[in-house]
């Protein structure tokens, strides 16, 4: 499966006396290579001389010119500091909750049901079913169910649950809510490649060998499906802390829930402020890059697997 | 947290009434079966006669369709596995592969808080000899070396009663004595219960107090070794462990000591004890090393049989002994191992031959006659699909 890729970073130095080999895999490797160079490296390059540009003196708004403004990183990350911690706290929290939510499904799904495929296939489709329908059409749906004239709000006044003025569109609730149930099926899928395949004698064993359902758990079942955990955190966290959609204004956010692709969206969008914009991506991307490093190299060692 | 501490006896194992049904498939019909605490208890059966099937249930990984499982005298049968004082040699291993060799063994250890359980996990090691691999991943082992970590980290535990599921299939023939004698060492020492499933007969007898042999999911027989072999009780067991000349016909006569069996002209006595049918069509049994190789006819002596005679239809040495078939006329094929007490065959293809034993030698089979071709099917079908059936007679093996 391609989701297991994120967890084994390969390590495979090429031996000098197998050169034809390596010749080879150059060669398959090329498309790659090239698809990176072209869409991926030489944006890459554009967008860091744009985060060095500095404005054209009494020029037009949005025209700017090469520079060195490394001011641009500073101004960038001291007005919008809030905005990159809340990105990633709700990231994280979003990233939390879908593993919470997709592990028991994922494992109910590839393990409880392995004795009926035809149930597996059908359950599976259904967790996929919601990408069925544009993301951004079931965001505003939730927008929706979640505003004041809702079904939920009411309910949750008259219960006392949410005061007399409150709401839930705009709060970080809602923002974390969009966030999970928009990248679920991003956890559950790589979650359930790796539960479906699991050999529950490894369980069994463990039950043999005194340890409660709930320590085999711990101490088997989760370490053997970490390659699904790492592939399924990384593939929801990454997009999730990057999203603009959730936290926006005209979807589940307001001005108090922005998150740093908020930001980015104003600045390259609204505001023309190409270097701020893109100071800021590559602020985010650096972030994202480091906290995946660790978290990578965390996740291959003994104290996680 | 309390430590925890190993069993200071063996348990007792008893099986009532158990029954397993799969989807469409029984694979134990009824089982009934009582394993005394302390002892060496040896499962032998052809592939697929439920072997693994029974572990599981002591184990608590198979939950029975009908009946009780007692270990020590207590009803086990709902609990779960990890609340029962057994422990597993898996027939496929199943050692973690997320943990290195010595916390694989330190595992059950770790679960009970017994203390120490490093250097336990260790002294195991040291036993099954890979004490240097303790750092490695299962991975990275052979399938011998997975086996006998498999072997250490269900014995370290010392579990009152130990299941073993062919715990030694892929040990080389040095090792395997080696491990038999260990494992033997460790069951008294502690007077442990070992319940021991094996292909290898030899491994069975040596090491083993009682031994049952399966076939589909029943017991055929049950006895210690000698019991078993000497007297076995059906056509299955007969050949299945070891190999018999088994004759059938009519009982010609009583009397209050001896069983008269027609066959042909000729007739077998067998001892009235030794045969538990005692009308009517009945089944006798020889083993080929009781059987004596005659070159003259034999003058008729008391207490001795004599069939003959017949043809040599077929010679194969193999070292200690060799065996003769030999065709006659009313018996069918018989089968004699002779030790070779002068260089090569004594008589050769084609040769006009006699066979006598030993009266007390011959048994008779519960089998009724119908009974009979099954299980000598049977038997030779586990012969064939396992390589340690005919061509591993304990007798010939020794060399
Ligand atoms: N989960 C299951 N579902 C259906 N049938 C099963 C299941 N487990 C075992 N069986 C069947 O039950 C029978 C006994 O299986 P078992 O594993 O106990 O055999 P065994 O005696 O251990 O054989 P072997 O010597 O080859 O290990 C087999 O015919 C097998 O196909
Ligand atoms: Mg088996």
């Amino acid at each position: 499966m391609a989701f297991t890729a994120f967890s084994t970073p390969t390590s495979t130095a090429a031996e000098p006396a197998v050169r034809k080999r390596s010749w080879i895999a150059l060669v398959l490797l090329l498309p790659g290579i090239l698809y990176l160079l072209l869409f991926f490296i030489a944006p890459l390059i554009s967008l860091i001389f744009t985060s060095f540009q500095q404005p054209v003196i009494d020029g037009d708004i949005g025209q700017y010119s090469a520079g060195f403004q490394w001011q641009n990183y500073t101004d960038a990350v001291g007005q919008y500091l809030p905005l990159i911690f809340r990105a990633f706290g709700y990231a994280i929290l979003a990233t939390v909750f879908a593993l919470v939510i997709s592990y028991p499904m994922a494992y109910f799904i590839g393990v409880k049901m392995r004795r009926w495929p035809l149930a597996q296939s059908l359950l599976l489709t259904l967790v996929i079913a919601p990408f069925f329908i544009s993301f951004l059409l079931r965001t505003l749906a939730w927008k929706q169910i979640f505003s004041d004239e809702g079904p939920v709000v009411p309910v949750l006044k008259a219960l006392s649950v949410l005061p007399t003025d409150g709401h839930i569109t705009g709060t970080p609730f809602a923002v974390v809510f969009g966030l999970t149930y928009n990248f679920i099926p991003f956890m559950t899928l790589p979650l359930y490649a790796v539960l479906e395949r699991m050999d529950v004698r490894y369980i069994e064993a463990g039950a043999d060998l005194y340890a409660s359902p709930w320590t085999t758990f711990r101490k088997v079942t989760i370490p053997l499906s970490m390659p699904g955990i790492v592939s399924g955190t990384l593939l929801t966290f990454i997009p999730a802390a990057g999203d603009y959609i959730n936290a926006s204004n005209d979807f589940l956010g307001s001005s108090q829930t922005s998150m740093v692709g908020n930001a980015i969206e104003a600045n390259f969008l609204v505001l023309q402020n190409y270097p701020i914009a893109a100071a800021l991506s590559i602020v985010l991307m650096a972030v994202i890059l480091i906290i995946v490093g660790i978290y990578v190299r965390r996740a291959g060692t003994e104290d996680l697997i | 947290m309390a430590t925890g501490t190993f069993a200071e006896k063996g348990a007792d194992l008893e099986l009532v009434g158990i029954q397993k049904r799969f989807p469409g498939f029984t694979a134990i019909e009824s089982l009934d079966l009582f394993i005394p605490e302390g002892s060496f208890f040896a499962l032998l059966g052809p592939s697929g006669c439920g072997k693994t099937t029974t572990l599981r249930l002591v184990a608590g990984l198979e939950e029975p369709t009908a009946g009780r499982i007692l270990i020590g005298g207590k009803d086990v049968t709902s609990t779960k596995p990890f609340q029962r004082p057994v422990n597993t040699v898996f027939q496929s291993y199943a050692l973690f592969p997320h943990m290195t060799v010595l916390e694989n063994v330190a595992f059950g250890l770790r679960r009970r808080s017994i203390a120490s359980p490093v250097e336990k996990a260790h002294e195991a090691l040291r036993l099954v000899e890979l004490d240097h691999l303790a750092a490695r991943k299962p991975g990275s082992l052979s399938g011998g070396q997975q086996q006998r970590v498999a072997l250490a980290r269900a014995i370290v535990n010392r579990p009152a009663l130990l299941l073993l599921d062919e715990p030694l299939g892929a040990l080389d023939l040095k090792l395997r004595r080696q491990m038999q004698l260990e494992l033997k060492d460790i069951q008294t020492e502690v007077g442990l219960t070992f319940l021991h499933v094996t292909h290898d007969q030899e491994e069975a007898m040596t090491m083993a107090d009682t031994i049952a042999v399966m076939n589909k999911g029943q017991i055929e027989q049950m006895g210690a070794p000698e019991e078993l072999y000497e007297l076995p009780r059906t056509a299955f067991v007969a050949n299945f462990l070891g190999q018999s000349n088994l004759f059938t016909g009519q009982v010609s006569g009583t009397t209050p000591d001896a069983l008269t069996v027609a066959l042909g002209s000729a007739s077998i006595t067998v001892p009235v004890a030794r045969a538990p049918r005692r009308s009517g069509t009945v089944t006798v049994g020889v083993r080929p090393e009781k059987l004596t190789l005659l070159t003259s006819a034999p003058v008729a002596e008391a207490g001795r049989n004599v069939l003959g005679s017949g043809r040599v239809v077929d010679v194969s040495f193999s070292g200690v002994s060799t065996q003769y078939v030999i065709a006659i006329p009313g018996a069918g094929d018989v089968v004699v191992f002779a030790q070779n007490m002068v260089f090569g065959p004594v008589v050769h293809v084609g040769a006009e031959v006699w066979v006598s034993w030993a009266v007390e030698h011959g048994f008779g089979l519960e089998d009724a006659p119908d009974e009979v071709a099954a299980g000598v099917h049977d038997a030779a079908v586990a012969a064939g699909l396992d390589d340690s059936g005919f061509d591993s007679e304990p007798a010939l093996e020794k060399a």
